[in-house]
This record gives C-alpha cells, sequence and structure tokens, in this order.
C-alpha cells in the first residue's frame, strides 16, 4: 500500500513536521554550493515553464470572433483583467495587469501542485518564493507611488492621512509607516506561505497518517486509517480552493496596495 | 509500537527560523517570477489587447456604418419625397395653366363670336337701312304718279294748271313725311 502511494505521493516520513517540506538537493555529489539545484527549483521552474506556455498557446493566433482556446484563454485573462486590475485600478490598471496577470499565474499554478500528483508540494510552502513575490510587490507599489508624486509627497501622503489632528501626528505616522511598509508585505508573505504550508501538512497527517494506520494490522486502526485516506480527498479539494483562493487574493491585495499609493486621496 | 507517536526528532529546526528565507531560493523565485512577469509585459498582455482593440474598433465600426446606411436612406427618403412632392405641385400648376388657358381661349371664342355677330347685325340692318332709304324713294316717286293719276282722275278736268297741280302734289308729300315713319 505504501509503496503505491509512495508512486504517486513522495512520502516524506511520519510524523510529518517542518522536515517534511525539506527540499533533496538534485545533485548532492557536487558538494554543498549545487545543494540549491533542489526538486522545489526545478518545480518552480516547471511552474513559469507552464505558465509562459499556457499564455503564449492562449495569445496566438487570435481572432476578433474566438475559438474555444481563446475563448477560454479571454475567460482567465479578463478575470485578472477585469475582476482584478480594471476593477480595483481604475483607467491605470493597463500599467499593472502585466505584473498581475504573471503574478497570479505563477501563483495559482505553484498552488495546484499541492494537488498534482508528480509533484504533491505546493511551492509557495518553501518561504523563500513567498519573501521574493512579497518584496516584488512592496518595491511595485511603492515604486508606482514614488514615480507618481516623488519620494517626499509619497512618504508624506503614504504616512499621514488628510485631515489628522497635529496632536496624533505623533501616534499616526509611526501607526501608518508600520502599516504600510512593513505589514502589508509581511501579512502578504505570510498568509500565503502559512495557508499552503499548514495546507500540506494536513494533507500530510490525512494520507500519511491513514497509511500508517493502514498497516499497523490492528483491525480498529485499519478502519481509522481508511476514514482517514477517504477524508483525504476532502482535504486535497479543499487544498485546490484554498490555492485558487490565496492566489487571488495575493494579487488583489496587491492591486489594492498600489491603488492606494497612487490615489489622490489617502 | 506505532511510529506515529514517535516524538519529533531534536534536531528539526522551529520558530522563527521556519519563516527565514533561503537566500536561493528568494533570488530564484524572483527571477522565474520577472520572467513571467516580461513575458506577459511584452507578449501576452499586448496580444489580448490588441485582439480587444481590434474588437472594439469592429463593432463600433460595425456601428458606425450601419449607422451611415441609416442615414443614406434617410436621405434618399427625403429626396424621393421631395421630389415627389415638387412633381405633384408641377402637376397641379401645369393643370391649372391648362384651366386658366381654356378659361381664357373659350372667353375669346366668345368675345369673337359676339363681336362677328354683332358686326354682321350691324352691316345687317346698314343693308336694310339702305334698301330701306331707297324703297321709301322709290315708292315716293311711284305714289307721287300715282297719286297724281289717281287725283286727275278723280278731279278730272277740274285741273287746268300744272303748276297748280304739282303744289297740291308737293302738299300731300309733306303731309305723308309728317306722319310718323309706320312702314320703316
Amino acid at each position: 500500500m505504501s509503496a503505491m502511494i509512495g508512486l504517486l505521493i513522495p512520502l516524506e516520513g511520519f510524523p510529518p513536521g517542518v522536515n517534511s517540506f525539506d527540499s533533496k538537493p538534485l545533485f548532492p555529489e557536487l558538494g554543498p554550493s549545487w545543494y540549491w539545484v533542489n526538486n522545489h527549483l526545478i518545480q518552480a521552474v516547471i511552474a513559469t515553464v507552464l505558465v509562459i506556455g499556457f499564455w503564449l498557446w492562449m495569445a496566438r493566433e487570435q481572432k476578433v470572433v474566438p475559438g474555444k482556446r481563446q475563448f477560454f484563454g479571454e475567460l482567465a485573462y479578463n478575470l485578472v483583467r477585469n475582476s482584478i486590475a480594471r476593477d480595483i485600478l481604475g483607467h491605470e490598471y493597463r500599467r499593472f495587469l502585466p505584473y498581475l496577470l504573471a503574478l497570479f499565474s505563477f501563483i495559482l499554478v505553484n498552488n495546484l501542485f499541492g494537488e498534482f500528483f508528480l509533484f504533491m508540494f505546493p511551492t509557495f510552502s518553501k518561504i523563500g518564493y513567498v519573501w521574493g513575490l512579497a518584496l516584488c510587490s512592496w518595491i511595485l507599489y511603492n515604486g508606482a507611488g514614488i514615480h507618481k508624486y516623488g519620494l517626499f509627497t509619497y512618504l508624506r501622503k503614504a504616512t499621514l492621512p488628510e485631515g489628522v489632528p497635529v496632536l496624533l501626528w505623533p501616534l499616526i505616522i509611526p501607526l501608518e509607516f508600520l502599516s504600510n511598509f512593513i505589514v502589508r508585505p509581511v501579512t502578504l508573505a505570510l498568509r500565503l506561505f502559512a495557508n499552503l504550508f499548514a495546507g500540506h501538512l494536513v494533507i500530510l497527517v490525512f494520507v500519511l497518517g491513514g497509511t500508517l494506520l493502514l498497516e499497523s494490522g490492528q483491525a480498529f486502526l485499519v478502519a481509522a486509517g481508511g476514514m482517514s485516506l477517504i477524508f483525504s480527498f476532502a482535504i486535497f479539494a479543499l487544498e485546490l480552493f484554498v490555492g485558487f483562493l490565496q492566489a487571488y487574493i495575493f494579487t488583489v491585495l496587491t492591486a489594492q496596495y498600489v491603488s492606494s499609493a497612487v490615489a489622490e486621496e489617502h | 509500537m506505532l511510529p506515529l507517536l514517535t516524538p519529533l526528532e531534536t534536531g528539526s529546526e522551529g520558530g522563527i527560523g521556519v519563516l527565514l528565507p533561503a537566500l536561493p531560493e528568494l533570488l530564484i523565485g524572483i527571477v522565474l517570477f520577472g520572467i513571467i512577469w516580461f513575458v506577459a509585459a511584452k507578449k501576452v498582455v499586448p496580444m489580448f489587447e490588441a485582439t480587444y482593440a481590434e474588437r472594439t474598433a469592429e463593432i463600433a465600426g460595425g456601428i458606425e456604418k450601419a449607422e451611415a446606411a441609416q442615414k443614406q436612406a434617410a436621405e434618399a427618403l427625403a429626396t424621393y419625397t421631395e421630389q415627389l412632392s415638387g412633381a405633384r405641385a408641377e402637376a397641379g400648376q401645369i393643370r391649372e395653366e391648362a384651366k386658366a388657358q381654356a378659361t381664357a381661349i373659350a372667353a375669346e371664342i366668345r368675345h369673337q363670336a359676339q363681336a362677328d355677330s354683332e358686326r354682321m347685325l350691324a352691316s345687317a340692318k346698314a343693308a336694310i337701312e339702305a334698301e330701306r332709304i331707297a324703297a321709301m324713294h322709290q315708292l315716293r316717286a311711284e305714289i307721287g304718279g300715282l297719286a297724281t293719276e289717281l287725283a286727275g282722275r278723280i278731279v278730272g278736268e277740274s285741273l287746268e294748271s300744272e303748276e297748280r297741280a304739282q303744289r297740291t302734289v308737293d302738299r300731300f308729300i309733306a303731309e305723308l313725311e309728317a306722319q310718323p315713319e309706320v312702314s320703316a
């Protein structure tokens, strides 16, 4: 049983813990300086290729009256273009659309890898990748604000809302600074990371634990193991939803931050 | 003993360390995302937007074309109506003119006929008058002779003097003339 599941899911030993998320170097014989080339890196690269391939395939040979392929592509494209970028950013959405499109599709594909049998691991439960995206978004929305208003005006607008009495300035300015420049990127990263980390952990508990229980040989524990495996399907379904939701939230919040950075009124 | 109950490995890192990124992952994540961003910005989004722009243009063009056709049709209708009403007016005018002309012609003819008849009447009257006068002169001479003869016969030989007889006849004629001209 474990051998069969092992083919589909890279079992990492029990109990699952932080170690379950360790990357495996692909060329351990080359020494520690090559450890960074690991299975999760390959996974991220494959995700990149898939995303780029998907969009190029959807974008090629477009016609004014779309066919099935193009219709599907436009459906996906419009989710980001109309529901996220245009609704939040208004008439300036076109400039930020490529970023948001890349962000959403990259996160979504990597999240779905958590439920995809070859990988069975969401790339963004490795926090390094998450910090990278959060850093990009942080640079994007601050850059957009500075580009529009100049450094000083942007900082004033970002830290001091209109109409605050002077007496409250010592309170408001540090709070706003903390909120806009530190809490935003950190929450952005931690939300994505924690959701996928925890989700993957729950899946590991259900699947690995269920497998162990099935192999225990005691009737009651075998039954419990079967139940555990059956429940794991519900968890998988939930994780599919969470993966989509987190990709969406990360993108919407990035757009929201950009919008507030370039907004006329803070 | 189930492996379920084995404690966590003592060597596993925990706490805040979980949240610290491995530098290669951070950089690789940014690079991969940057590549996708680049492709999206240079290829995917422009291609989609070009299609959308084309679609918008086509729809707008179609609407414009339809509007132009509608306008043309309205213009044609206006021209046609105008021509029709013009033709109608012209026909009415021609009819009026014809009527007027007919009236004029009839009046002229009537006038001419009247003039002709008047002229004929006048010439007839003149001829009659001339004939009457001629007849009267002739009658006067004849009546004088007849009367003289009659009177001679009646009076007989009582009339000696030629002169006297002539005077009597003249008086008689004068009396006749003094009477109203019944015969005229």
